[in-house]
Order: structure tokens, then sequence, then C-alpha cells
């Protein structure tokens, strides 16, 4: 039972807690870009929870079966940047052969996700701080939530104050990123939520 | 060596990767939590930005074009985790502070950038000079923002106490919402000297920055993109690139 309580853990600390776009800032790039609406935002966090989940698995395996395996283990950011890239193009051709209603949800964001920095540093976050491979796919989903739930927050808070009177250096960009600065405040409050 | 300095001037000033072309915004806004931070990841961003553009510019005639973006990504991969290693031997407490950031220097997108509009189309000594400019520019723009954010979160400049007593440090802005804010502000400081300039009849446009947009509005038409559509898009915009350099060059 200890395990399940871990893995507990694991899930509110990395989605809530230490959320990966505000207070980590990886995965800016979507997060700032695809975030005008809600529906892609949440079509965006729908696939970068499903090639976040499965990228962890994988690296998570190869690391354990390869990397460690052949004492390579040096070699991981070169391996698993490799790993990504090509899993990202295969889950695309795949899904657009045999699932055609998924591919049409989540087919546009997925080319976006490979260069997004979330899915390399949560690989090597479940690395540095030892994860298996069960708690590393854990971890890996419940920062996709994290990202999830910061996106789509985003979204309609940009939807509401799209045509709100502002000085006019701080149209657009500097508006969102004050927008995304006043909700790590608000995420800040989750701080003392659990002490890992 | 007169090509050199202007690669050089191009990359601290003209296309300065972070506050100009707005790019690598993850970094820029993780490490810059003090001066010697951002410092850091500033010089560690240099020695990989000027070895991957030296070793891909060299390679330039041997890497078919179809996979060239797999292949510049195992070369800035591999200097990463050279560095990675050098640092893990030799600086260990900066490597402790930058974390998972220094192997994430490989999806920075002003490395991949640059090797895909300038190294790959110029020979090598303009190119590790190229490097080595958009890799100062990149350093002294996270180590102001890592000094301004010091300055006001901590009352520190460097670790050294500069702020007279009474000043009362605002912790926000060494948190992460002060990243974001310090960011909007710059932003805004853009918009405002771009306006200026627009108004002053000097449009100002970007030039061969390699992604399309920059980190502030990569969306669908993104960098990344440029990883999958080996077929239409890719073969737009290398001549695009080729004619961005050789309007450098002139």
């Amino acid at each position: 039972m200890e395990s399940v309580k871990e893995l507990l853990i694991i899930l509110v600390s990395s989605s809530l807690v230490s959320n990966v776009v505000l207070s980590q800032f990886l995965g800016l790039c979507p997060f700032l870009g695809v975030s005008k609406k809600i529906n892609t935002a949440a079509g965006m966090g729908g696939a970068v929870i499903f090639v976040i989940t499965l990228a962890s698995a994988v690296s998570g395996v190869i690391y354990k079966f390869v990397l460690e395996k052949f004492h390579v283990e040096y070699l991981e950011t070169i391996v698993f940047i490799l790993v990504i890239a090509a899993l990202v193009q295969f889950v695309e051709m795949f899904l657009r052969k045999a699932m055609p209603a998924l591919y049409e949800a989540l087919g546009v964001y997925l080319p976006l996700i490979t260069t997004n920095c979330a899915v390399l540093g949560v690989a090597l976050t479940n690395v540095q701080k030892e994860y298996g491979v069960l708690t590393g796919i854990v971890n890996g989903f419940a920062t996709a939530v994290g990202f999830t739930v910061a996106i789509v927050i985003l979204a309609g808070i940009r939807e509401k104050i799209e045509y709100n009177d502002i000085p006019q250096p701080f149209k657009g960009m500097p508006a969102v990123l004050l927008t995304a600065g006043l909700m790590a405040i608000a995420f800040c409050g989750f701080a003392g939520l659990i002490s890992v | 060596m007169n090509k050199a300095g202007e690669r050089l001037f191009n990359g601290l000033v003209k296309e300065n990767p972070t506050l100009v072309l707005m790019l690598g915004m993850c970094p820029t806004l993780a490490v810059t939590t003090s001066a010697v931070n951002g410092f850091g990841m500033g010089a560690t961003t240099l020695v990989v930005l000027a070895l991957s553009n030296l070793i891909i510019s060299l390679l330039r005639r041997v890497i078919p074009k179809r996979v060239r973006i797999p292949a510049f990504i195992v070369i800035i991969a591999s200097f990463v985790t050279i560095v990675q290693l050098l640092m893990q031997a030799y600086l260990y407490s900066l490597n402790k502070a930058l974390g998972v950031y220094i192997p994430l220097i490989v999806v920075n997108c002003i490395i991949l950038g640059r090797a895909e509009s300038y190294a790959y189309s110029n020979p090598p000594i303009p190119a590790l000079f190229d490097g080595i400019g958009m890799g100062l520019g990149f350093t002294v723009a996270l180590t102001c923002i890592g000094a301004v954010r010091e300055l006001l979160g901590a009352g520190e400049l460097f670790g050294l106490s500069v702020m007279p007593d009474s000043y009362e440090p605002a912790l926000i802005f060494v948190l992460a919402p002060g990243a974001f804010f310090v960011l909007a502000a710059l932003t805004a400081l853009q918009n405002f000297v771009k306006a200026r300039l627009r108004k002053a009849g000097k449009p100002y446009d970007k030039i061969g920055s390699g992604c399309s947009e920059d980190c502030m509005s990569c969306s669908d038409k993104g960098c990344s993109r440029r990883f999958y559509d080996a077929s239409g898009e890719e073969e737009q915009a290398a001549p695009a690139a080729g004619a961005a350099s050789q309007k450098e060059k002139s």
C-alpha cells in the first residue's frame, strides 16, 4: 500500500504543486502559442497527455533495459530525443491508419509536441529522480495533466480578456505573460499541500 | 576578420536571440533567478552553439538535405552531453543549480535555428563566429535578466548585497511568477520600440531566425513543423533561408 500512496503523492505534486509550465517553465511555447481558444487548448492538452505518458513509458523501458544494461547512461540525452522524435512520428502514422477518429482530434497537435521541452524534460527528470518504469509513467501522466489544466485555464482567461482595453505596448503577448504570472502566483498556493 | 566581427555584432545586438528574436524562452525564464545562474546558462549554451555551428558547417556538404534535422539534433545532443559531463566534473554546484535545463539545451530553438538558417549554408569560420556572437547575445541577455531579478528579489547582485538595508526584497521576483512579469515587461518594451521604429519609417522585420515565428507566437506554423514536412514546406523554407543569408552577406 505504501507504493500506492507514493504514486498518489507524485500524481498531486507533479500536476499541481510543481506545475510543469507555471513553476518549471517547460513547454512554454505551446502554452503561449496554442492557448487562444479553449477548444484547441484542450485538444493540445489531450495530445500532450497521450504523448508524454507514452514517451515516459518508452524512455523508462529503454533506460532500464538498454542504457543501464550496457552501462551507457551518459547517452540518455541523445537517445531520448531521438526516441521521442521517432515515437511522435510513429504515433502519428499509427493513429492515422488505425484510429482515424482519435487522429482527427489530436492529429494537428502531434507534430507540435516533438520539440516541446516538456516531453524530454519529463523523461530526464524520471531518470534524475531514479523513478522506476511505473512511477515514471505516473509522473509523466501527472505532469501532462498539470500542463492541460494550466493551458485550459489560460485559454479561458485569454478568451475573456481579448477585447479588454489595455495599453498599446502591452497588447498581445505581454498581457498573456502577465496573466500567466498571476496564474503562477495562484499555483504557488499549492506549495504547502504536499511535502515531497 | 571583418566578417567575424560583423557576425559577433549581429548576434550581440542586431539579432540578439533573446531580446530581439525572442527565441529560447524556456531556459531564459527558468534559470535567471540570479545573475550567476543566467551567466552560467548563457556560457554553456554559447559553447554548445559555437561548436555545433562549426561542426554542422564543416559537414554541410556531407549531410543530405532530407535528414538534416535529425543529423543536427544528434550533433547538438552530443555536444550537450560532453558539456554536461564536463560540468559535472568541474562545475558541480552550477550544474546542480541549472539541473535538468542543461540537457534541455538540446531543444533550445536558438541552436537548431542557427544550424538551419546559418551554419548549414555558410563556411565554417563565419559559422563559428555566428555561434559565438549569438551565444554572447544570449549570455548578456540572460545575465541582465538574472541581475534584474536578483536585484529586485533578493537585493543582491552576483551574490553581493548592494541594496541599502531599508530595501525590502520583493521575493516574488526570484520565484516563478517574477519570471513571467519580467518577460512581460521585456516584450512590452520590445513592442514599444517596434511601434516607434514603424512610426519613424524604419519597419522592423525579423531576419533569418530559422523559425518562422518567435517563441511567443510559436503555434502550428512554428519551428516544430520542420521536423516533419520534408516535402512542401521545407523546400520552400530552404531557398528562403538561403536568400536571407545572401542578404546578410551583402
